[in-house]
Order: C-alpha cells, then structure tokens, then sequence
C-alpha cells in the first residue's frame, strides 16, 4: 500500500479537502433562530466562511492522524538545549483541568475564586523560596513578556529614582553575545540601545570589556546563569558589583534555571529582578508551541514597580486568611497590566501541582540528576571523538557539541547531523544556537531521562559520524522516514502560501 | 524520587563514566559562598494522591454560579472531541515546530488554522497566534507604526468603547515606542464611536481602532469609520470577537468602495471564544490577520507550505526573518513562545462546528441576550442604555448601585454581569449584561425573576 493512502484516505489532505457542502455534525447544531435578530441587514455576513464542513469522525481522524506526525516528549527524547523537554506528569493536566478552574470566569468576584487563588498565592511563595527575590508576579504570560516585565520595571526604577524629576538618562541595556535572541529584543521594546559584550575562550563574560562598556548610561545587564554556552559564570558576583557600582541592575533570563533549582539563588548572586519559564523548569507543556508562562521575581527596590494583577493574603481583619487580586490601587507604581486577565492561570495551575509534588528535595533533585545526565552525556560523546566546544569545563544541564571540524573534513553540518537523528526516533538537539559557537549543536537531555535513553543517543550519534566518514551525501539527504523529506524554506518565503484555496475548476 | 528514574547503580556508573566522586562535584565550579541554603517556604514533596485530594479540594470550593458576566471571557459550549484532542499527548508535549520535518501535524494544523482565521475575518492572512486579545492589539499597535511608512506622528485614534483592561496593556507594552494614542468618546445616546465626533480636519494619524462588537456589546458603525481612516491616511485595526464574525460583516469587507480601499489593514482579538474553557482567565490565545501588504510587518509566528526534496506537499515556519532569534534586537517583536496548544483547540472547533455550526451559535447568543433584555426591560428601575444593536452583550442602567445588585444576585446563584460603575461612571448604574448559547429559557427566567426581586430587596435595605 502506498504510504499516500490509509484507510481510503489521503494522509496529506488538509481538513478542507475533507469537506462536503451541506455535511454537518448535528451534535453541535443549536437551534437555528436567524429571525430573532436585531441586527440591520447592511451589518449581516453575506457570504459564509470557508470553515471545514465535515462530521465528528472526520474531524477526529485527521486530527488524530496529524498528531501523529508530531514527535512529542511522550514518543521521543528531546535533547533541545536550552528548552528543557523534559517529561510533563499527567498529574499536572488532569488537576488543571478540574471543572472548579476551568469554569470559573476571569472577573467572578473573589470569593468565588478563593480555591484558584489560594493555590497561585503559594506558587508564588514556592518561586520566591527558590529564585532567592522579595516578591513575585506570575501575570506574564510567557518568557518573552516576564523579560518585557524585567526591563520595564528596570526602567520605571531608574525614572522614579531620578532625582531630577525627569525620565532617567540611562539607555543602554549590556547583553552578552551569546544572549538569548528575546534579550536585545526585549531591550528595544523597552526602548533601550543594545551594547554587545563578548565572551571569553573558557565560556565566562569577558569582565574587562563589561568594565569597557558599563557607565552612567547603563539600565542594566541582561544575563543567564548558567549561560546558553552551559557553564556557570564563575565572576558572576564580580559583574554584579562592577553593574551595581555604576547604578545599573542585574536581569537574570530563568531560561536555564532547571540547572541550579534549590542549589543557588538568583537573589543571591546579586540579580534584581528574573523571570522563569515555567514551560521549562516547572514542567508545564510546550504545546506545540505554548502556551507559556514567565512569572517574575523582584528584589525590595524592584517591588513598587510588579506587574498586576498579583494575589495578596490578607493577615489582619475581618478577611484575614482570604486571598485578593493587588490591582493598581495597591500597586500604583506599578509597570501596569499585561494581559486582559491573571495570565496563563492554567499553565500556573500546572507548575504548582508539579512543585508540589517535587517539593523542596525534589527540587533539589532536578539540579542533581540535570547536571548528572548532561555531564554523562557530554563524557560519552567526547568519548565517542566528538569536540566539545568547551572541553575544560562542567557541563551544567546542558552542554555544546561543535562540528566544525566535520563541516570543513566532510562537508557535513550541524544542520544534516539534526536532521539524520530524526530518522534514528531522536529530536534534534538546539542547532546553530548560540550563535558565537560554529556549527553547534546545544544539548539538553533533563532529568527525567534513564541512562538508557543517553547511551542510546550517544550510539546514534557515534552512528551517524560512521555514516558521515563513509558517505557524507548520505546525511545531506536526511531526513529519510519522516512524512516528509528535507523542505524548501526558501520556496516557502519566496512563494508566500500562507493559507489554503480550493483548486479552482 | 518523583520524575526520575536514575537507580543507584546507574547513577554510579554513570559517575565513573564522568570521572566525578560524587553528584556534589559536578557542581564544583559555583563559588561555595553562592550555595543556597536549604529551602524553607518549599513543602516537602507529596505523593500524587495526596497531592490530587489537596488540589481537588481546591477546586471544588471554586463552584460557580450562572454566569452572565462577558467583558472579553465568553462561555460557550465546547465540543468532548476539542479537548481530547488536544491534549493528545503528541500535540501537547511537542515543542515549537522549528525542526519542521518533525512537526508536520503541529505545522499543519497551524496552517489550516491560518486559514480558517483568515476566512472568518475575510483577511488575507493570519499569524500562528500572539498571547491573547489584549497584548494582540498591542502588538497591533505597534506593527501600524511599522506598516504606515507614510504617517510619521505614531498617532493611534482610540475610541472609548474599546476593552478598558486592552486599553491598560496597550499603554504597557507601548509606552517606550513614543506613540500617542489618543480617545475618542463614544456617543452617549448609541453607545458607539460617532463618525462626526471624528476629526474634521486633515491631520497625521497613523491608525484608528475599531472594536467589533465594542467593549459595550454595541455594533460600530464600521463601515464609515473604515472610509473615514483610509481617506485619512490611517490604517484600520479592527479588534473584533471571533465568534461575532459568523454572523456580522467580517472586517476584510468592512468600508465601501468609494474609499477606494476596502476593509481593515490588520485585524486582532480574543481567541478564547473558539473553543477554550474561561480557565480563570487564561490560557487563552490572541490572533492577528492583516491585508497581504503588511505581512512582513505582522509580528509572531507565521506558517507556509512549500514541498520537501521529493516534491511532496509539507509545512514549515516562514518569514523568520522578522523574529527576535534571527533579528534579535531589530525584530518586530520579542515574542517566541506564543499559544501553540490554544490554536489546536481553536482549530479543532472550527472544524466541528463549520460555519454553520458557528454562525448558529452566534445567532443564537444574540438571540437570547436579546430576549434577556426584553425580559428585564419589563422590570421597574431598568432600562436599555444604549440604542444600537449590540451582539450577545447589553448595557443596562438599574436603579440602584450595581455592586448592591450583584451582591443581591450572588446570593441567587447569578454572575449578574460586569460593573460599568468605575470604568464608565458618566452612565451611572450600569451594568454588562451577556448570554451566549449556553443559557436555556429557564436560565433567563431565574435572571429575570431574581433581578426583580434583587432590585426590591436592596430597596427594603436602603430604606430600612
């Protein structure tokens, strides 16, 4: 049988074309009450959107047969640096999901919703433990956004502490090179300019050249510690005081906080304010691509300036016990609000369950056996002859491979080596990220993996360097047992097709 | 331990593999003085039973009562089948399609949905999703001072009637960028943005905002103001409810021909009432259409067909030129991880519903707000604000204060609405109003008979 067709049905058919004029799934029709409508003729809809016309099966058997094509850390290891993939407990879903959370409407009064509350109220005190800040908000409803958050308070502190009276005259926001592409555009967002540093041969911020670019006109530094190169800045403190001596602050980027969860605190090393991927750390889904969740935490001096809503505990009076949304009446410094309600309160919902069940050994743990696993990792592909880009360091939960050797001996990339791991049943690792390693791949592999797992990994990939060594083209051509073969990014931006038009006649 | 599934034997091994004594030496290169202590406001770890009877608890003392409240978050039925399968394991544990050969149903899903978003607003193209309705309209903000090269004063016309909370993150996420947005009141008597109390005279004005139904649940007069913004050179956002756009003229057709240009130049909103629970407030997801000629400018993720090695049709991310891990700080946007698994339920409702499975749904809602109204007209002490027709959400002004009143209907098992009181104290006692689909006959009876009686009550107390 053709791979093409299965069960009579063409396997690459969009839902469109399963469509039949006039089919519909009579279990979702209302009444129809077309007559009942106040609404003048010249505001009607006149022509019906092309909407897929289909039957309750159909639709279930496309959409099962299309998440088929997916790999998911439920079918295959997902050693993405960086992403943290690692294993999403069901725990976590089925809770969130309970008709008391998911029926409640966003502006019911709060003492319908003390049971949601009561639950965010003790995730932020759960981040606040483990990040080491004064306060957190969990309003941002990703990481982009919690970085958004972070270097808009950072300015609304340097405004509000101007003793001019005017807007602060700092701005410039200091990122490494090896940054996550979020942290420049985050610091334009906010309308700063962006000044680079450089990083040094072993991994560490080149200190002489922050001291270089950090003054009077520096906001701040945006870091992640460790770093996308996946070690520990070792002078982290030192960068702390040469910023803070200028009057700059500290923004930590969480995205890597899965390696240090319960060994070191962001607060303590000297940052002012951070946020998390909770989608990361805390284990929330990634959806295919979020929903996410970037809470922020904030040191004393950063705390007038959180975005609202956050949930307050009342400790005295009447309502004491009870849980209530701070707004702009107790926050009036704040940076404001970042969406129409509380956030991503599901994906909250979510990590708290998971942080519960962790609890504070667990956490502990996920340092642990993160950093376990990546350093293994890391031993048995060096072993295997593959470089390390940093072979004198720990790995921390994640490290970087470099094929630079292989793109200039046999003409193979980063690129082909991902993509000949897929045909193998792994996800690629990160490619070609950061960007100040050649031809890299970042890998992730987490904690909830087994040995197994990593050894298996380790052999594909010494597999795959055997398969380059004999026949390079081999890997150019991968992937072979995926749905589709290698595609055409640049046909897909030239010939923009970006939705569906029935064939004409 | 929880999530792990290390045994000792392997991790001793895996130790002598490293060459490490212990796990404690793989963290050697932290500075000692750096090592947290212990964590104290952590619990300790609970099994997941005991976990599951807490979190249960929790949630069965969140039991809500009838909820007519809308104000952006809309209940309406969703189809067994959407959940199901969205939380497949596959779609919801799959990461961000940029490995694309690896993500075809993710991929292609998104570019159905893409599809189904350009159709029922009639654009010609959407994105993959933003966060949700009111950073969407930021976003639109802020992509209309890229796409109107010809206006240089970054003025944004803002009416009144648009979601006060969108207004507030508006004003966060743009206040960097030296953009002016500047409100236009509503007309008191129709509850709309008056075409005549628009500017008269020529100015620069880089976009007006058109909310279709308005914050108010009322009909803007769409057309005019479309004509009114292109022959002024402003681009037209349109900030509408996906579920309206069944039943009303979508923005891709609003305005006349004598503009010369007809419908909005970018087109965004609230996603949640396609097929996501209100969720306490989220997740929910934005969307984001925009005419052909803009596309570049639009921000977030954007999905295209093209055809692998072997000529066979596939999926992939497209025009990534424009985002923050290529661009970095000259992107349109820093956002990345948008609302992945909120499009897949999205898309699996529009397909279980079709458009006339939607298209009742709306009229529906609309139909059964409008028989609340006429129900509750008949009490003493309320009466209709506004005079346009509206979709499935009415303004209503009571004779007593709104806060006494909801109270009142609490104690009824009734979510009466949402109180205009603050926001909109210049109408005084008043209150939003909505009902979708899910409201039977019964239900609006039990509103109707329970606001009389409310309105009477909190008249015994004022006077007692």
């Amino acid at each position: 049988m053709s791979p093409e067709f299965t069960s009579g049905i063409k396997s690459n058919q969009l839902i469109f074309e399963h469509s039949a004029t006039g089919r519909t799934n009579g279990a979702q029709m209302v009444e129809d009450v077309a007559s009942a409508s106040e609404i003048p003729e010249g505001l009607l809809r006149k022509t019906p959107p092309m909407l897929p016309e289909v039957s309750e099966m159909d639709a279930v058997r496309h959409y099962t047969r299309l998440s088929q094509k997916n790999f998911s850390i439920d079918t295959q290891f997902y050693p993405l640096g960086s992403c943290t993939m690692k294993h999403n407990p069901r725990a976590c879903n089925t809770l969130a999901l309970l008709p008391g959370f998911l029926g409640r409407h966003p502006l019911a009064p709060e003492r319908f919703g003390q049971g949601v509350m009561a639950c965010l109220w003790e995730l932020q005190e759960i981040l606040k433990d483990v990040t080491g800040m004064t306060a957190v908000s969990l309003s941002p409803m990703a990481g982009a956004q919690g970085e958004f958050a972070g270097v808009a308070m950072i300015r609304a502190y340097h405004d509000a502490n101007n003793t001019s009276g005017n807007k602060s005259e700092r701005s410039e926001i200091i990122c490494p090179d090896a940054a996550h592409g979020t942290n420049p555009a985050t610091a334009t967002m906010c309308g700063y300019k962006v000044r680079e540093i450089p990083t040094n041969t072993d991994g560490d911020i080149d200190v002489e050249a922050l001291k270089e670019v950090v003054g009077p006109q520096t906001a701040g530094i945006m870091l992640t510690n460790p770093s996308t190169l996946g070690v520990f800045d070792r002078r982290i403190k030192e960068i702390a005081q040469i910023v803070h001596d200028a009057g700059g602050l500290l923004y930590y980027d969480g995205a890597n906080l899965n390696a240090i969860l319960g060994k070191v605190k962001p607060g303590d090393m000297g940052f002012d304010v951070i946020h998390m991927n909770l989608h990361k750390t805390f284990s929330t889904p990634h959806g295919g691509g979020g929903p996410g969740a970037g809470p922020v935490g904030v040191s004393e001096r950063l705390k007038p300036f959180m975005p609202i809503p956050v949930v307050g505990k009342d400790v005295v009076g009447k309502d004491e016990g009870s849980f209530r949304w701070l707004t702009e009446t107790d926050l009036p410094q704040s940076i404001g609000r970042l969406s129409a309600h509380m956030g991503n309160t599901g994906v909250l919902i979510r990590a708290y369950v998971y942080a519960l069940l962790l609890g504070r050994e667990g956490m502990v743990r996920t340092a642990d056996y993160a950093t376990l696993n990546a350093n293994y990792l890391m031993a048995r592909l060096a072993q295997a002859g593959f470089d390390m880009a940093l072979p004198s360091r720990r790995a921390t939960h994640e490290f970087i491979l470099t094929l630079k050797r292989q793109a200039k001996d046999q003409g193979v990339t980063a690129m082909d080596f991902a993509t000949r791991l897929l045909d193998y049943g792994f996800h690629a690792p990160t490619t070609y990220f950061p960007l100040i390693v050649p031809e890299c791949l970042l890998i992730e592999p987490t904690e909830t993996e087994s040995k197994e797992t990593l050894d298996a990994f380790a052999d594909v990939m010494k597999t795959i360097q055997e398969e380059a060594d004999a026949n390079p083209e081999l890997l150019k051509d991968a992937p072979y047992t995926l749905p589709v073969r290698r595609l055409d990014d640049v046909k897909a931006a030239r010939e923009l097709n970006l939705k569906y038009s029935p064939a004409k006649d | 331990m929880p999530f792990i599934p290390h045994t000792k034997e392997d991790t001793q091994s895996m130790l002598d593999v490293i060459g490490a004594k212990s796990i404690e030496d793989l963290f050697d290169e932290i500075p000692v003085e750096l090592r947290a202590k212990p964590l104290e406001n952590v619990p300790a770890g609970r099994s997941e039973m005991a976990v599951n009877r807490l979190v249960r608890q929790r949630a069965a003392e969140d039991v809500q009562p009838l909820c007519f409240i809308g104000a952006g978050a809309y209940e309406h039925h969703i189809p067994a089948a959407v959940w199901e399968l969205t939380t497949r394991g596959e779609f919801y544990t799959a990461y961000t399609p940029y490995q694309a050969e690896a993500s075809q149903g993710t991929l292609q899903l998104l570019y159905e949905f893409q599809t189904m978003m350009a159709e029922l607003t009639a654009m010609d193209v959407s994105n993959a999703s933003l966060y949700d309705g009111a950073s969407s309209l930021a976003e639109a903000v802020l992509m209309a001072v890229r796409a109107n090269r010809k206006s240089k004063s970054k003025r944004i016309l803002v009416p009144r009637t648009v979601h006060p909370t969108y207004l507030k993150v508006v004003k966060t996420i743009t206040q960097h960028q030296g953009i002016t947005l500047e409100m236009l009141d509503y007309d008191i008597d129709g509850g709309h943005l008056n075409i005549d109390t628009l500017p008269s005279e020529p100015g620069d004005f880089t976009a007006l905002i058109i909310p279709q139904p308005n914050f108010f649940g009322v009909l803007e007069d769409v057309d005019a103001l479309t004509d009114w913004a292109h022959a002024h050179g402003a681009l037209v956002i349109g900030v509408v409810n996906p579920m309206a756009m069944a039943l009303i003229t979508p923005p891709g057709e609003w305005g006349t021909e004598e503009a010369g240009i007809k419908g909005a130049d970018i087109v965004c909103g609230e996603g949640q009432p396609l097929g996501v629970p209100l969720s306490s407030g989220g997740p929910y997801f934005g969307f984001m259409c925009c005419a052909q000629k803009h596309v570049r400018q639009m921000p977030g993720r954007i999905i295209g067909a093209t055809n692998d090695l072997d000529g066979k049709p596939g999926y992939t991310l497209t025009l990534q030129a424009r985002e923050q891990h290529i661009r970095r700080s000259k992107a349109t946007s820093n956002i990345c991880t948008n609302q992945g698994l909120l499009t897949t339920a999205a898309t699996i409702y529009m397909s279980l519903m079709g458009p006339e499975g939607l298209r009742r749904t709306a009229a529906n809602s609309h139909a059964n707000s409008c028989t609340l109204t006429k129900q509750l007209n008949a009490i003493d002490g309320v009466e209709t604000i506004f005079s346009r027709p509206g979709f499935h959400e009415k303004v209503l002004r009571l004779n007593k204060p709104v806060k006494e009143v909801l109270s009142a209907l609490e104690d009824r098992g009734i979510l009466g609405g949402y109180d205009l009181s603050a926001e909109f104290p210049e109408l005084g006692n008043a209150l939003l109003v909505c009902v979708t689909e899910t409201k039977t006959e019964e239900d609006l009876q039990h509103y109707a008979s329970s606001l009389q009686e409310a309105l009477q009550e909190t008249l015994a107390e004022v006077s007692a």
